[in-house]
């Protein structure tokens, strides 16, 4: 298993944490982590992505150009990233704020409405955790016992009474995920 | 086994620093290094292990702040990136002629000048060929994952105050800003092993004194410290480090160090699912350089690609090592673009093979 993924969107969405959480669960699995995040001037144009591999065996490359999967959270990443997915990939999105929907016929697109779903949780901090779940629920290459286990190690302890906020959020992005088809 | 962790190379760095038994660290912030400053302040390194952890006014109040302190025979430190790094450059100078131990971590990001804050590996001239004035060298370790960056950093120290001379660690912005897991390494004792009998902690009355100084006004003085300094460099160069990866039936190699040899990991095995049977020997000590491993190396293959995020600096060294038997071209995106493994394998193939 050698699962290259980049997830991306707006600062603040939660992009580097998410990714963060995904690496610890690789690690609660055994598996070989890396988390390479952009830092510097694409930043400041307020989109954040993280390049995250988990695999069985030792990652070589940090740093991609093509990807099994792609999460994506905002338009500018969509136009950025969608033919960076490799043919058979994964496409997960939240369609907030998207003008121009995918349009590749050869890969999987999902949809997961987190933004709407957050809001309606009452708690716009559970929208990443909403679309961790729906990845997860698209490919469960982590068991959810220890993605749980990484959300904790990731978690500073001041926030360790949002965990079952967390766990809601992850199960719902699982119950409301769906294909997308251009 | 001990420990695992999620953590950035530039923590990496600032944890192994503290459980290296690092006396002090002196240092100035900029990026992509600035976790190590801040990671040894929120872990309050001066209540862990009592290790002085400050920021200079400036990089040069740093340099020489460090250098005052290994004058004592302390594990010290500094770290900073490109810009920083050729500010120190005087005090470095001076530490390899007084002869002191200490660890230098450069973190390279896009030069020259203030250039970028993205990765880069253009500084290799001036960490392995010296740098300042003067006929010097430093040891130079090459960490390429955030495992190797903490176990450099008790690798350095060890090396460092065996043969008195600066380590420096050239890293860079991929390998400083990613996360890995890494596994710590126990805490060791602050109290050195080392010989002591250098220092300048205060003359005791059975002894000469001891003086610590880069001057020297008479030339066949001088000329006799560089005799013993190049004899050092020499000695030094049992200390050579190298990984080989998919060589052993390779019929073409490249030559990477850092974060471009994971990088071209990725494009050795991209080029071998095409059939094509290529190695990757990755230099973990930049000084000394691998060039034996690398002659017997160039026997069996027909070409060898340099790859360096620069316009081609260690090339220079992979020549000086096969002595034109064979093939050698450089690649490398530079000022702070990381090329991808497709763009490695595509130079590759133009280059080396169809070439």
């Amino acid at each position: 298993m050698n699962e290259e993924i980049i997830i991306a969107g707006f600062g603040g969405q939660g992009v580097l944490s998410m990714g963060k959480i995904l690496a610890y669960s690789g690690i609660m699995q055994n598996m070989e982590v890396s988390w390479m995040p952009s830092y510097g001037p694409e930043m400041r144009g307020g989109t954040a992505n993280v390049t995250v591999i988990l695999s069985d065996e030792r990652v070589s490359s940090p740093v991609l150009n093509t990807y099994d999967t792609a999460i994506i959270l905002n338009q500018q990443s969509l136009d950025k990233f969608e033919d960076k997915v490799k043919p058979g990939g994964l496409l997960l999105y939240d369609s907030n704020g998207i003008t121009r929907h995918p349009i590749r016929k050869d890969i999987n697109i999902q949809l997961v409405e987190a933004a709407t779903e957050s809001a309606r949780m009452g708690s716009t901090r559970t929208f990443n955790m909403i679309v961790l779940g729906a990845y997860l629920k698209t490919k469960p290459i982590v068991a959810l016992e220890n993605v749980l286990k990484g959300l904790k190690k990731s978690l500073p302890s001041r926030h360790h009474h949002l965990m079952t906020l967390n766990e809601e959020a992850i199960k719902r992005g699982m119950d409301i995920v769906k294909p997308f088809h251009p | 086994m001990g420990e695992l962790q999620l953590m950035k190379g530039n923590e990496a760095i600032a944890e192994a620093a503290i459980r290296a038994g690092c006396d002090a660290y002196f240092g100035y912030p900029i990026t992509p290094q600035s976790e190590v400053l801040e990671y040894l302040m929120s872990e309050k390194a001066y209540e862990r292990t009592g290790m002085v952890v400050l920021q200079a006014e400036s990089e040069l109040a740093a340099i020489n702040m460090v250098y005052g302190a290994a004058s004592t025979g302390k594990r010290v430190m500094t770290s900073s990136s490109s810009p920083g790094i050729s500010l120190k450059q005087e005090g470095i100078s001076y530490m390899a002629g007084a002869e002191l131990p200490c660890l230098i971590v450069n973190v390279v990001r896009g030069g020259p000048g203030l250039g970028t804050i993205q990765p880069s590996q253009a500084d290799y001239f001036q960490s392995t060929k010296g740098g300042g004035h003067g006929d010097y060298r430093l040891l130079v370790l090459a960490p390429a994952s955030v495992q190797e960056m903490s176990d450099f950093v008790k690798l350095a120290f060890d090396l460092a105050f065996k043969y008195r001379n600066p380590a420096l660690i050239l890293s860079d912005g991929v390998i400083g800003q990613m996360m890995e897991k890494v596994e710590l390494f126990e805490q060791q004792p602050r109290a050195t092993t080392f010989d002591q009998s250098w220092v300048t902690t205060g003359k005791t009355p059975n002894r000469e004194r001891n003086i610590i100084t880069s001057l020297n006004l008479d030339p066949v003085l001088q000329e006799q410290h560089n005799h013993h300094l190049q004899e050092k460099y020499e000695r030094m160069k049992a200390e050579v480090r190298f990984e080989r990866y998919h060589c052993d039936d390779a019929e073409y190699l490249m030559v990477a160090y850092g974060s471009s040899a994971r990088i071209c990991q990725k494009a050795v095995l991209l080029a071998r699912e095409k059939g094509i049977r290529v190695g990757l020997l990755r230099p973990i000590t930049l000084y000394p350089f691998p060039s034996e491993p690398l002659l017997e190396l160039s026997k069996q293959v027909k070409g060898i690609l340099s790859v360096e995020m620069s316009a081609g600096q260690m090339i220079e060294d992979v020549r000086l090592a096969v002595h034109d038997t064979v093939k050698v071209e450089h690649y490398g995106r530079y000022g702070g673009v990381i090329h991808s493994p497709e763009e490695v394998l595509d130079a590759f193939m133009k280059k080396i093979v169809g070439g």
